[in-house]
């Protein structure tokens, strides 16, 4: 079943004069429950591409499809409430509320979504529980590491349940470590909730956990490929 | 609703000194405003009590053709047995006292100097004249059957160069047109506080008055004090009197209930210009919580969260410094109000015609005036609050999470 479709995408920004083509005609379907990398150097679309598919931003042209839904003409709240409910984001930046603790950054897309609050708080504890959190629930980002941060972000990605996660370069700011160990909770989460996870990547230490490989350059999909195929990387 | 506030009041506790000062340029403008309000309440029921308590009383009852402008002696113009007449008026109940009184115009002369003064004939022992009598700076008070003495108030005293004891001509028209002149003694010194009163004002016995002026058994006005104020409109109907003019402290002080009237309005246009520049601080402290937190809107965003609950979460904001602000206000200003509620302003001979004000102003803070400038400010910071919050809940969340940290 497909989670996503892109047909034929083209994204183009203006400053001042200058236009420029982050994405020149790409087109690409995510399956239910895959685990794949968008790679490609700085400024080759992948994070424009990972904004449009999230219904963070619109397509100059071409349509994008989330769970069958045509969302390439939604107006600002229609594109938030497509997120809220299908779509959970992991920035390189963790991107945590930094006046909420662990526990109420986890429990905020819930509270958007109008979960009761016992509904909410076995859901918060759980997730957190499934990423080694729960004991810092009542921590707030600034007495967090980088690599709790982001686990707590994976956490609050996966609390509304949703069909897709992306995540733009997750591990961009963390060490071997603590990248390491965010991949595998992306991997095993990914594995035991069926949630589809896309992630924009540099790094070749987190391109080896991808089961798919779709690398970009200059805005066009030059390679599209299962991991298996891949001499270094062979699952 | 609950989340929102407690994150409105975290994200004000980022930058706990910027939002102090917010909320105190908040409570600074409501203090001052409240000092104003008190003030112009505190002055005008200073002259309005001014002039109840020195002039017009609560009621006045005088003949149909009596004409205050004229000063008129004539007897047509008069009220007689005005004895009789003030005790039916005392026996209502809502009534605390009725005195008649005999106004005629004149003038005081020394060797050297002289004045025009404006001369009431008074029961000395009616408990209406007691400002005068608690007034008095020195010599005595008048008595009833006192033929030679007259009291004169500070000013007039200072500007004739008199003191108790001292002998004065007193020159009166009288009710054929005549001018009588006789000497008479200073018997004492007065003061109310009012200048614009005590300048001009001189007291005799009424039974001195009426001879002087050969006035006889008349007077000009029955002058009421009531018990309530409130009362006044249904005194106004117990009273049957068809030869009688019944003037109210209403009618008789209309130029001074006018100028409140239009100082009020002034000052609401005053009051909003004020807290406008102190929600120019709001403003400026709310566009820069937007710009810094920039990003932090496209993540609140991205996880879904609707551009007018970003809305409600900056005005959140406004609203908790708005309340703060206030709280602070309502305590500064409190305090000062307090203050000059107690000590009042000094203001010397702050004379308007036709008002008479106490040389020293004491603030009254109504709780009408207090709630609705605590009302105004809130408004006021909540509207400042508004144009950012709308800026931020239109922000794209890509370009949003695009801005620098």
């Amino acid at each position: 079943m497909e989670v996503a479709r892109i047909e034929n995408v083209y994204r183009a920004y203006k400053t001042g004069t200058l236009e420029t083509q982050a994405l020149r005609g790409v087109s690409l379907t995510i399956a239910s429950g895959e685990f794949t990398a968008l790679v490609g150097p700085s400024g080759s679309g992948k994070t424009t591409l990972l904004q449009l598919i999230g219904c963070l931003d619109l397509p100059t042209s071409g349509e994008v499809f989330i769970n069958g839904q045509d969302v390439s003409h939604l107006n600002r709240d229609q594109r938030a409430d497509m997120r809220r409910g299908t779509i959970g984001f992991v920035f390189q930046f963790f991107a945590l509320i930094p006046t909420l603790t662990a526990y109420e950054n986890v429990e905020m897309p819930l509270l958007l979504n109008g979960h009761a609050s016992a509904e909410r708080r076995e859901r918060v504890m759980h997730l957190l529980a499934s990423v080694a959190m729960a004991d810092r629930a009542n921590h707030r980002p600034d007495q967090l590491s980088g690599g709790e941060q982001q686990r707590v972000a994976v956490a609050r990605a996966l609390a509304p349940e949703p069909t897709l996660i992306l995540a733009d370069e997750p591990t961009a700011n963390l060490d071997t470590s603590n990248g390491e160990q965010v991949m595998e909770i992306m991997t095993r989460l990914n594995k035991e909730t069926g949630v589809t996870f896309v992630f924009a990547t540099h790094d070749p230490r987190v391109i080896k956990y991808a089961r798919r490989v779709v690398t970009l350059r200059d805005g066009k999909v030059v390679e599209d490929r299962l991991a298996a195929e891949d001499a270094h990387g062979a699952r | 609703m609950i989340q929102l506030l407690k994150m409105a009041f975290r994200n004000l506790g980022r930058n706990r000194r910027r939002s102090f000062f917010s909320a105190l340029a908040v409570g600074m403008g409501l203090a001052l405003l409240m000092l104003f309000a008190s003030f112009i309440e505190g002055e005008m029921g200073s002259a309005i009590d001014s002039a109840i308590r020195l002039q017009s009383g609560h009621l006045q009852v005088r003949a149909q053709s009596y004409d205050e402008g004229k000063t008129s002696l004539k007897w047509e113009d008069l009220i007689e047995d005005p004895d009789q007449v003030a005790a039916q008026i005392a026996s209502l109940a809502p009534v605390r006292v009725a005195t008649p009184r005999l106004f005629a115009s004149g003038f005081v002369s020394t060797r050297n100097e002289s004045a025009g003064v404006r001369v009431y004939g008074i029961d000395p022992l009616s408990e209406a004249n007691d400002p005068y009598r608690i007034g008095m700076l020195s010599g005595e008070f008048l008595t009833p059957d006192d033929r030679e003495g007259i009291l004169i108030g500070q000013p007039l005293a200072d500007k004739l160069g008199l003191k108790a004891g001292d002998r004065v001509s007193l020159s009166v028209n009288t009710s054929n047109g005549d001018v009588q002149e006789q000497a008479f003694s200073i018997r004492g010194i007065y003061s109310t506080w009012t200048g614009g009163f005590d300048g001009v004002t001189i007291f005799l016995p009424l039974t001195k008055a009426q001879a002087i002026t050969q006035a006889e058994n008349h007077a000009s006005t029955i002058f009421v004090l009531l018990k309530d104020a409130s009362q006044t409109e249904a005194v106004v109907a117990a009273l049957n009197a068809p030869r009688l003019q019944i003037l109210t402290w209403t009618e008789m002080n209309d130029v001074i209930i006018q100028t409140e009237d239009m100082a009020n309005s002034y000052m609401g246009v005053f009051y909003l210009i004020v807290l406008g520049i102190s929600a120019t601080v709001i403003i400026n402290t709310q566009i820069m919580s937007v710009f810094e937190r920039t990003r932090e809107i496209g993540i609140l965003s991205a996880v879904g969260m609707k551009g007018r609950r970003i809305l409600a979460m900056f005005l959140a904001e406004s609203s908790l410094l708005a309340v703060g602000g206030i709280v602070l206000g309502l305590i500064l200003g409190g305090l000062v109000v307090a203050y000059f509620t107690r000590y009042g302003f000094y203001i010397g001979n702050f004379g308007m015609t036709g008002i008479l004000i106490m040389d020293r102003i004491y603030t009254q803070l109504t709780l009408q005036d207090t709630v609705s400038l605590t009302m105004m400010a809130f408004i006021v910071t909540l509207l400042a609050g508004l144009y950012p919050a709308v800026a931020a809940s239109r922000l794209e969340p890509v370009e949003a999470l695009r801005a620098e940290k």
